[in-house]
Formats: C-alpha cells, sequence, structure tokens
C-alpha cells in the first residue's frame, strides 16, 4: 500500500482513538463533579482534560473561571480547540477522506456520519440530549468504528496500520490519565484512600471501562497501587499499556518481522513486563509514565519513518 | 400525481416524455403508469430519502468559496431520463464515431498532419493553439488511443434530432454521478427495475481498467494502473476515490510517486513499486513541474520524460485538448468524413467564428437570440446565453467580444429538450441534456447510460452543477 495511505489510516485510527478517550475523560470528570465536593470549591476535575491537553491557557482567555459547562463545550464541539472530540473526529475524517479508496465503504460512512451528527450538535442541543448521553455516544461510535475495522477490513496493511494507530494512541491516553490523576487522588500516598476521594477512584476506573473488573480481580477496596497495577501492568486489561504492547509487537512484527519497529516494540513491552508495581512506584511514577511516553512517541516516528509515510 | 401538461398555444419545446399530442411517449409508457399512481408526499419522502443517501456517501463536490464549508451536494433529481433501445442506438453509435474521428485527428496532427496538409483543417488554428503540445509529436501511443475517456455533451432538440454541445476529451469528470444515482435509484425504486428493462451501467469501471490494461506500454506483462489525483481538495475528487475503488487499484498523488531511470515508481509500505499506466485527472499544464508548470506540486518531475520513452502510459494523453478546443470543435463532422470516410451520424451546433468578419458582424446584430461563449471556457462561466439576458449583459458582453473577438465563438440558442423532474411544487418540465462516456482500449464503446444533467430553474438552459444543474439517472431500455 502506498505510505501516505498508511499514514492516513494510522492517523484516522489515532484521532478517533483520541476522540473517544477525551469522551471518556469528560465523563470521568462530569461524574467526579457530581460528587460533594471538599469545603465547597470548584471541583478541580475540570482542570484535568484542560491540564491534559494543553490547553488550559487558550481556554481561559475564551471562557475565563473554569466551569463544567465551559470545559465540556470547550473540550467537546470547539472545533478549533485541538484537543477537542469535535477536532479529533474531524481530522479523523480529513485522514479518512483521503484515503477513502482504501477503505470498506460502510467504514467511511460510518465515520463520516459521526462528523455529520457533530457538525449538527451545538451546546444547548447537548444540554437537552445530555452530558451522559452523550459521552456515550462517543464512546458507541468509537466502538463501531473498531468494529467495522475488525469486522470489515480485510486483514491486509490497512487493517494493521489503522490498529497500529488504535494501539499507540490508547497507550499515550492511559499513560497521560494515570499521570494526571495520580497526584490529585493519592495525597496521602498510594495506599491510602480518603473516603472522598473513594468516589473519585472508582469514577476512573469507570472511565477506563475496568471497575467491574477491578473488583473481579482484586475484591477488596480500590487501592491506587492496584489501579496502577491494573492500568500498567495487567495484560488482560484491554487499556492498560501492557495490553496495548501486546498488539502492537504482534501487529509490527506481522508487518516487518526483524523491522527496527518490531524490535522496539518488543524491547518496550520487555520492560513493562520487568517491574513489578511496587517496584515502578518506588522509582516515582511520573517518573516512569513519562519515559513510556517518549518511547511510545518514538515508536510512532520509527513507524512513519520505516514504512515510507514521510516522503 | 398530475402529470405536466403543455400549454395550449405557445411552442413548448421537445418534451422527453409526453408526445406532442399529450399522449405519453413509448419510452416512458411503463414509468408514467407508475408515477401516476404516486403522491406527491411519496416522492418528496423518496427525494429526501436520496439527499440523506448522497449526503451520508459524502458524494459532494468542492467549490472555490470563501466560506468554510466548501463540499457541496449536486442536487439529484428522482425522475428519471429514459431512452428507448432505438434512440440509444443512434446515440451511441453517433458519439463512437465522433471518438473514433477524433483519435485518429490526434494521432494525425501529433504525427503527419495529413489533415492539415490536405486544407481541411487551417494549420494556424491547431499549430498556433496554446492546447497544441509539441511536446507530443512524433511520440508513438499503444492502439494509437489518446482519448482513453470521453464526455461527449448532447443535446436534444426533436424526436430524431441531436445535437452535440461538446466533447470532452481532457479529464472528463461526471461518471461516478451516473454510476452513484443508478445505485441510489436501485435502492428508492427497486420495484421500477423489477418491471422495466434498463441496461446496466455498473460494469464502467470494469471497462475502463480494461480500456486502461489494453494501452500499457509494450513489455508490461502484468500493468500496474493508478488513478492519479490533484488531492482531496479537487473538485471531482470523490470521483477519483470511487474510480479507484472500484477498479481496485491505487489512489495516488503526486508526491506518492517518483521517477528513476525513466521508470515510474510509487512509495510503497513495503518499498518502491513500479507503475505502468497512470489514469490522471491532473491537467496537462500541472503534471510535469519539470516540463510544465515549474511551480506545481500536483505533479511528478520527471513524467514526461518517462512518458516520452514509452515506459508509462497516461490516459488520457497528453495534447488532447488539442481536440475539444472550441474553436476546433467547429471541424469535428470534417475529422469523421477524413479519417472514417462516413457520414457524421450526430450533428454540430451551427458555431459562428467570431474572428470572422462576417460571422462576427452578424452575431453583434442578434446577441439576444444566441448564445456566445468563451473559446477556453468551461463550467458555464463567461457565457452570455442571448434570450435570458437583459439589454445590459448583452452590451457589456458585446465590449467584451470587440476587445478580443478571436476568443469568442456563437451558436443559436438551442431549445433544449425538458424531462419531467421533481420540484418544490410537483412534477415540471426542466431542460436536459446528456453527457454519455465513451471508452477507448482495444476498442471504442459506451456504457449504456450517461450523466444527464438538469437545469433546475425554471426555463433556464445551463445545466452545470456550478450554476444550479442537478443530475438525474439516465435509463436506456433494452429492446
Amino acid at each position: 500500500m502506498l505510505g501516505r495511505t498508511a499514514n492516513n489510516v494510522y492517523w484516522m485510527a489515532r484521532y478517533f482513538e483520541r476522540a473517544e478517550n477525551v469522551a471518556r475523560l469528560l465523563e470521568a470528570s462530569y461524574n467526579m463533579s457530581l460528587l460533594p465536593s471538599v469545603n465547597g470549591k470548584v471541583p478541580k476535575e475540570w482542570e484535568a482534560p484542560l491540564g491534559m491537553t494543553g490547553s488550559r491557557q487558550r481556554f481561559v482567555e475564551r471562557f475565563g473561571d473554569i466551569t463544567s459547562a465551559g470545559v465540556i463545550e470547550f473540550m467537546a464541539l470547539s472545533a478549533d480547540n485541538e484537543g477537542s472530540i469535535a477536532h479529533s473526529i474531524g481530522r479523523a475524517r480529513d485522514n479518512a477522506r483521503a484515503t477513502r479508496s482504501e477503505l470498506p465503504l460502510e467504514l467511511w460512512q460510518g465515520i463520516n456520519q459521526t462528523w455529520i451528527d457533530l457538525q449538527d450538535m451545538s451546546y444547548p442541543r447537548l444540554v437537552d440530549q445530555g452530558f451522559a448521553e452523550f459521552f456515550e455516544w462517543v464512546k458507541e461510535r468509537s466502538h463501531l468504528f473498531r468494529g467495522m475495522i475488525y469486522g470489515t477490513m480485510r486483514r491486509g496493511d490497512a487493517f494493521m496500520f489503522a490498529r497500529l494507530g488504535t494501539f499507540v494512541e490508547r497507550a499515550d491516553n492511559t499513560a497521560r490519565v494515570l499521570a494526571a490523576k495520580w497526584n490529585m487522588l493519592t495525597p496521602l500516598g498510594p495506599r491510602v484512600v480518603a473516603a472522598e476521594d473513594y468516589y473519585r477512584w472508582g469514577a476512573l476506573l469507570r472511565s477506563f471501562s475496568a471497575f467491574k473488573a477491578y473488583r473481579e480481580i482484586y475484591r477488596g477496596n480500590i487501592e491506587p497501587r492496584r489501579v496502577a497495577e491494573m492500568l500498567i501492568l495487567r495484560d488482560d486489561m484491554p487499556r492498560s499499556l501492557h495490553a496495548c504492547y501486546d498488539e502492537l509487537c504482534a501487529i509490527s512484527r506481522d508487518l516487518r518481522r526483524d523491522g527496527v519497529c518490531a524490535r522496539l516494540a518488543k524491547e518496550t513491552r520487555g520492560r513493562i513486563r520487568a517491574s513489578p508495581i511496587d517496584v515502578v512506584l518506588r522509582s516515582g511514577l511520573h517518573r516512569y509514565l513519562y519515559e513510556f511516553l517518549g518511547r511510545n512517541n518514538r515508536f510512532s516516528n520509527l513507524i512513519e519513518k520505516d514504512f515510507m509515510m514521510v516522503p | 400525481m398530475n402529470l405536466p401538461q403543455p400549454e395550449p398555444g405557445r411552442p413548448e419545446p421537445f418534451n422527453e416524455m409526453r408526445a406532442p399530442d399529450g399522449g405519453v411517449r413509448e419510452a416512458y409508457r411503463a414509468y408514467a403508469a407508475w408515477l401516476a399512481d404516486r403522491s406527491t408526499d411519496l416522492l418528496q419522502h423518496k427525494s429526501r430519502q436520496a439527499d440523506l443517501i448522497f449526503r451520508r456517501l459524502g458524494i459532494t463536490f468542492s467549490v472555490y468559496a470563501e466560506d468554510s464549508d466548501t463540499e457541496r451536494q449536486i442536487p439529484f433529481d428522482i425522475i428519471p431520463r429514459i431512452l428507448d433501445a432505438e434512440e440509444w442506438r443512434l446515440l451511441s453509435e453517433g458519439v463512437c464515431q465522433r471518438v473514433r474521428a477524433i483519435n485518429a485527428f490526434l494521432h494525425d496532427v501529433y504525427h503527419d498532419q495529413d489533415i492539415l496538409r490536405a486544407g481541411r483543417i487551417p494549420a494556424s488554428l491547431v499549430l498556433t493553439n496554446q492546447a497544441f503540445r509539441p511536446e507530443m509529436l512524433g511520440l508513438a501511443l499503444p492502439r494509437a488511443v489518446y482519448a482513453h475517456v470521453a464526455g461527449i455533451d448532447v443535446v436534444r432538440v426533436a424526436e430524431r434530432e441531436f445535437y452535440v454541445l461538446e466533447d470532452n476529451v481532457r479529464t472528463p469528470s461526471g461518471v461516478s454521478y451516473m454510476l452513484e444515482n443508478r445505485e441510489t435509484m436501485m435502492r428508492l425504486f427497486p420495484e421500477l427495475f423489477a418491471d422495466s428493462a434498463v441496461a446496466p451501467v455498473n460494469h464502467y469501471p470494469e471497462m475502463l481498467l480494461d480500456a486502461l490494461v489494453a494501452t500499457a506500454p509494450p513489455g508490461a506483462a502484468d500493468p500496474t494502473v493508478v488513478v492519479l489525483t490533484p488531492g482531496q481538495y479537487n473538485s471531482a475528487y470523490f470521483e477519483h476515490v470511487f474510480l479507484a475503488h472500484e477498479m481496485g487499484v491505487e489512489l495516488v498523488e503526486g508526491q506518492d510517486l517518483f521517477v528513476e531511470d525513466d521508470r515510474v515508481f510509487m512509495r510503497t509500505t513495503e518499498g518502491p513499486r513500479r507503475v505502468d499506466v497512470i489514469y490522471r485527472r491532473v491537467d496537462d499544464a500541472f503534471i510535469d513541474p519539470l516540463t510544465f508548470e515549474p511551480g506545481s506540486c500536483l505533479g511528478v518531475p520527471g513524467l514526461v520524460a518517462a512518458y516520452r520513452n514509452g515506459r508509462v502510459a497516461l490516459a488520457n494523453a497528453l495534447g488532447t485538448g488539442i481536440a475539444d478546443d472550441k474553436a476546433i470543435y467547429v471541424y469535428v463532422p470534417e475529422m469523421v468524413r477524413f479519417y472514417l470516410g462516413q457520414e457524421p451520424i450526430l450533428k454540430n451546433v451551427p458555431t459562428y467564428q467570431l474572428r470572422d468578419t462576417e460571422e462576427r458582424a452578424y452575431v453583434l446584430d442578434h446577441l439576444e437570440e444566441l448564445v456566445v461563449k468563451e473559446v477556453h471556457g468551461s463550467g458555464g462561466h463567461g457565457m452570455l446565453v442571448g434570450p435570458a439576458s437583459t439589454g445590459d449583459e448583452c452590451r457589456a458582453f458585446r465590449e467584451r467580444i470587440l476587445a478580443a473577438p478571436d476568443d469568442f465563438v456563437a451558436q443559436p440558442t438551442l431549445s433544449l429538450s425538458t424531462c419531467p423532474t421533481f420540484v418544490d411544487r410537483g412534477v415540471a418540465p426542466r431542460h436536459v441534456d446528456l453527457r454519455p462516456f465513451v471508452l477507448s482500449g482495444e476498442t471504442t464503446t459506451v456504457v449504456p447510460g450517461g450523466l444527464t444533467r438538469v437545469a433546475l430553474r425554471e426555463g433556464s438552459l445551463v445545466v452545470n452543477s456550478s450554476q444550479g444543474g442537478g443530475t438525474k439517472d439516465t435509463w436506456v431500455l433494452e429492446d
């Protein structure tokens, strides 16, 4: 397949995954904000989506105070905000459109329909529809997107580059969210959860669709170190760093056995497997996660270079 | 559903559905019976459904406007334009004959120039024309095919009277609408296709691929074909995608190709891959910055050299524009006689050359009844439709003609046939034209159908999509 096409398919999948992750993040913030707030302060939850996408400054310039309504409007619908759902869906569509001839028709139609529906969306309509329903809708469109990739695409290069995009983006997001929430939610250290933060951890787990799994695996109360273990090390959690790199190893090997990408993916997975969670926490979770983000980014750049994705 | 009746006492243009006696013409008999039982509400509903289908498929064309919403839909009309087998025989033989003659002409003007030496076409008109490409001189093309794809614009004025308005042999577009319109009609009205024998059109992409493979450079065993597009901001991008997808070939942009040792390669994830045939939807001037526009980034440096060395085929060939120039158009019937030894089946519209003093004087005296066109214009722009224009508009145009008479030709205003069309208030006649798509490879053929364009504004004769035109599905009934 054309290098440029591979690039388009890869970024189509990255952007769609990004849209889903922003929806998950907003959903978590929204759910946390419904909890009684400490000292009656405006919940700091709404800082996280802005901080993570580096758009706090631009938000404040436009909206002034950080309010839930402002953040949701800005992060969901402002197409000129590069971190927003609308922007990501637009970019996913642009990439899909640029390579439509390589995509199954229903996949293109699904992406295009998502974009059309978002074009028709405004903040008042969003309020009408309900925030939870909107986040649910974005997630559903993303499930549909991946399902169509899985259910309709020939197992050729386009399929593999789309999958690469999904898991590179997902790994990036899991690491970022965990890094952003960790300090906020562990003021007393990783083994103790203040009563009021208990529900916040629950909301965070739910945003990774991991609440039920936590109960199944650990049975007890929510402990931050276990949450970290789940989201970093467990290979049976579909949004964990380990699971993402299992996929990335398999796909990059299928694309080019013994290629530089396959090697880097394998090495990164090896590092994830090497340290149990307590070792990770001792050496500092932030350092660990930022090092991972750097490797993940290197992997993405290497893919672009190795497969002639940029002339 | 009340069908439109001709107004008494006024001469009506030829109506594709209604016979002059008020009856239904043969080709429409089954359809008219079906339509008579349908309510306006139902048609309204189907029409809206069609819009949704097109919107969801993303069938849009780009318009170069300043607002950000640069994707528009071409309105689709749910009432088909129907031709019977005999009408189609006449048309298909007529357009194929024309394209054969045009291919012979192109081969000739880039080789021996017999037709110029025989004095049948003024040599200066060809040799000094901007569309004439000296780069093509002496270059032998496989099967001597230049116009692999031709869109011949035909209008009808009476029962057996068809005129060719234009031969589009550069990079004609619109064929995806022919195919999608049919697809949509079959989804909306399956019962209509079960009852009548409408000739299929959906094998067009296969035929196109056959024609492209048949004209590959000699020596390419299993030729690799690609579609070259200027990119997603081109107005016909949807069509480029559609054709590449339907043919199962790569859709490439200039940046995806490179030339090495006079051979053309595309950059793929597995490394460079050789390309043999390029169905290019990029204009001549932008195809190779080393030969033409140096600033173009749509093209491929070195492509023309590879082409001239017979290492790659381009469809359509470079330099085909010399055959569809409006000044050359006048001579197409002459080409038919000269190369094929036949009488043209389809007529040309009588055309006045404004560079000729006598003809110019006549045209300036009769501006309000004529259509004046720019020789190099396209898309319905730079055009004066006399009967539909105000005195001021005619006067302004007169100034332009006098300033550069060579740039204009004029034709009588044809009374284009009308076809029943679903408009706000029900079904009403609107003017239509027809663009069948003629393919040349091993032979010259045409798919039974084409793109019917309809002027949606009442009384308008301009069918271009940029000027408020829409499209219809075109049915050819089988015997």
